[in-house]
């Protein structure tokens, strides 16, 4: 099934949590103070994340998930 | 939904601001926004401060998307890169030293107080009307006035990426974010050790 999900880039992520804070699903937490993870069944593709993100790091893709 | 305390910090980072107009004797409790992040992430290795806490991210929230002073848009790519994130620390730090040695010279009589507030590291402005207690030694007052300079600065920057690109611009780069980053690095690589 393909769905909709946020995608961050870890590498450059700044943990600030700005992306938490917006999330209408509460899909999205940061992972030791390192970067953000998203929850890929309750993210919903929805994108308010990656147009709060003020590193613009987030971007929201259609992938295949597991059924 | 009632909002919970931490949601409210930003009035505490608007008010610091405005007390050290008053006396500048207050900009001491700037320190604190300096600890509390990083005994947060030393103890527990999380960036709660920024997550939750940081009035400061709140308040350019608050002026970006509720009073709508932010273009939102995105920052130049290379803003975000680590060489930039970590050349900025390594600046301010080096600026932050600079204002101790100052403090340490007026401590030892080297050097006059000097009652300036000095803005984006270059510009010296007026600040005596905010020198109220004189009774306390001179490198206390010293330090309050080169840490509140640290301050406003740094909160001009912050506005001024706010307005051009996303309201938190400034968590990209802020010195505070990258060191607390940074001990949650080395927390976690010695945990996994």
């Amino acid at each position: 099934m393909a769905k909709k999900l946020a995608q961050i880039d870890k590498a450059v992520c700044v943990a600030c949590g700005s992306c938490v804070k917006v999330c209408p699903r509460k899909a999205i937490s940061i992972w030791q103070g390192l970067y953000a993870i998203v929850d890929e069944n309750r993210c919903i593709g929805c994108g308010i994340c990656a147009k709060e993100c003020p590193a613009s790091i987030i971007s929201i893709e259609r992938l295949e998930v597991g059924a | 939904m009632k909002k919970p305390w931490y949601e409210y910090m930003w009035t505490v980072s608007a008010l610091y601001l405005i007390l050290g107009f008053f006396n500048i004797l207050f900009a001491w409790l700037g320190l604190l926004c300096f600890f509390i992040p990083l005994i947060i992430s030393a103890a527990k290795g999380t960036k709660a401060y920024c997550n939750k806490y940081c009035g400061r991210g709140q308040l350019f929230s608050l002026l970006g998307k509720k009073f709508r002073l932010s273009r939102n848009k995105p920052m130049p790519r290379w803003m975000t890169t680590k060489w930039f994130r970590y050349g900025f620390l390594t600046f301010f730090m080096i600026m932050f030293i600079q204002m101790i040695i100052v403090t340490v010279l007026v401590f030892k009589g080297a050097r006059g107080l000097s009652e300036t507030v000095k803005l984006l590291w270059v510009f010296r402005v007026p600040w005596s009307w905010a020198y109220r207690i004189t009774w306390v030694p001179a490198w206390v007052s010293q330090f309050a006035f080169g840490f509140y300079s640290v301050m406003l600065t740094s909160t001009i920057l912050g506005l001024i990426t706010m307005i051009l690109f996303k309201p938190r611009s400034w968590c990209v780069y802020c010195p505070m974010g990258s060191m607390t980053q940074l001990l949650c690095q080395v927390r976690l690589r010695k945990y996994e050790q």
